[in-house]
């Protein structure tokens, strides 16, 4: 049972029929992350995918710009509670970048230029559920929001859709990424509110 | 991760328009400085909404400390800060956290950049401190009204020097025109990068942004910068 809080009305409600539990809707557009911004010029950036058996396929700036791009319009939640409609996104989907890649695993780990890594199931990142997007509202993306490129996996809390990536490793076992090994919740789906380990 | 019941026993007003709001929580399982809670609050019509608040200070038995600055239109904060008085109760879950955390057995030399209200997890580290670990604190203010811990940074421990940053109305016979934490700060009030200190950088997206890339710039190994953004705006 839910204790009162004296005197605290709230808001007036939305409807909030695409809210998840215990998130609130925002505007802004808030940063979160662990450390410096990583600046990363496009002349240097890779994306690089390595399997379960170490074999590695790399897209460059170029290379990137020349496959098909999609325009994803999607709702954003962040674990600090914020939840943010109809953002709209460029980028590339990973069924495109994952198309020729041979493998049995079933976990990614994905990791970020500046150290940042977290980890998913590969079912997630396929089937138009994914894409290492590089332009946000209609611009290229700033670095503070990922740029030049971020991974972009709405379904879940933001701290999955890593900024300025650079490339996934395929994993036959699970394991921790950053979030994930001080505490956050190894699926982190927000609409079952999985936000701490054990939700 | 489990809820737990807290009873406000003490509030405290920092600022006109920030107050130190202390609670009894009897199933508290202890903390490091630097991690959080996550508030619940509820309206009597089952309502109810959540905030991460940083912990003020290290656990005083059951005791835990927050400190709240107001967002004027904002719907939990002017709660917390107006209306919440000794004897109220509410819901949260934590310690939340293990990445923006200093603990007392750490030996590096602790350098901190505070923006407005993220003093708070700073000030947690400070007050958890025990050992001759050197720490350094820079602490960027509009003006000097919207300082938190006045007292207590005035007189700060032996070990622990303080430097404030005025961004709009200095003190009468401050000696530099308001201006935002710069370089030359950092190099004259912080530590040099050869010391590989630890670096807490705490306060809005801006402030962060700019603090840590000044970090950077003078040389300190991004792994060893940690951030937390909290306060109005986002970007
Ligand atoms: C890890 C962490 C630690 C934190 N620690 C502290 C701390 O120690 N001290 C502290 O004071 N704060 C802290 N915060 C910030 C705190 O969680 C709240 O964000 C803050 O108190 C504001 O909450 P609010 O409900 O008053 O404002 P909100 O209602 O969340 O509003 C914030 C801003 O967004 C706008 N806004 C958002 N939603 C709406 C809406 N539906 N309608 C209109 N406007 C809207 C408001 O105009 C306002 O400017 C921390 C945050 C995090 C993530």
């Amino acid at each position: 049972m839910a204790i009162v809080s004296r005197g605290f009305r709230g808001r007036p409600r939305e409807d909030g029929a695409a809210l998840p539990p215990g998130q609130y809707r925002t505007e802004d557009f808030p940063v979160l992350s662990t450390g410096p911004t990583p600046r990363v010029s496009t002349d240097r950036w890779k994306f690089t995918v390595t399997t379960e058996v170490g074999v590695e396929h790399t897209w460059t700036w170029r290379d990137l710009l020349a496959l098909p791009h999609e325009k994803p319009r999607v709702d954003l939640h962040c674990v600090t509670r914020w939840s943010k409609f109809g953002t709209t996104w460029q980028g590339v989907s990973l069924d495109v970048l994952l198309d020729g890649v041979e493998t049995t695993a079933d976990h990614a780990m994905v990791h970020s230029y500046g150290g940042y890594t977290t980890n998913l199931p590969l079912l997630d990142l396929l089937d138009g559920q994914a894409w290492i997007v590089r332009r946000y509202d209609g611009a290229d993306l700033t670095p503070e929001h990922g740029g030049p490129a971020r991974l972009l996996v709405p379904h879940l809390y933001l701290w999955k859709s890593a900024k300025w990536v650079r490339g996934i490793r395929l994993m036959r076992e699970d394991a921790p990424g950053f979030w994930e090994a001080v505490g956050y919740h190894g699926y982190g789906d927000p609409w079952r509110e999985q936000r701490y380990q054990g939700d | 991760m489990a809820w737990h019941v807290a009873t406000v026993v003490a509030v405290r007003d920092e600022t006109p328009v920030a107050r130190t709001i202390v609670l009894d929580v009897p199933s508290w399982p202890g903390h490091l400085a630097g991690q959080h809670v996550d508030l619940r609050l509820t309206a009597e019509d089952g309502y109810s909404t959540q905030r991460g608040y940083s912990l003020a200070a290290p656990a005083n038995g059951h005791r835990i400390e927050l400190t709240v600055q107001r967002v004027e239109d904002g719907e939990v904060s002017p709660h917390l800060t107006r209306v919440v008085e000794v004897g109220d109760v509410f819901e949260l879950r934590g310690p939340i956290g293990g990445w923006f955390v200093w603990r007392p057995e750490d030996t590096a030399p602790v350098l901190l950049l505070a923006g407005g209200s993220g003093i708070v997890p700073l000030m947690a580290m400070i007050r958890a401190r025990r050992s001759p670990v050197p720490f350094r604190l820079l602490y960027s203010v509009r003006r000097p009204a919207d300082r938190f811990y006045v007292d207590e940074l005035r007189n700060p421990p032996p070990g622990v020097d303080v430097t404030y940053v005025y961004t709009r109305n200095p003190p009468e016979d401050w000696p530099r025109p308001p201006e935002r934490l710069n370089a030359t700060d950092l190099a004259t009030a912080g530590w040099p990068a050869d010391l590989t200190p630890d670096c807490f950088v705490c306060g809005p997206t801006g402030f962060v942004e700019a603090a840590a890339d000044l970090l950077v710039g003078l040389g300190h190994d991004p792994s060893r910068i940690r951030t937390e953004r909290f306060g109005t705006g986002g970007d």
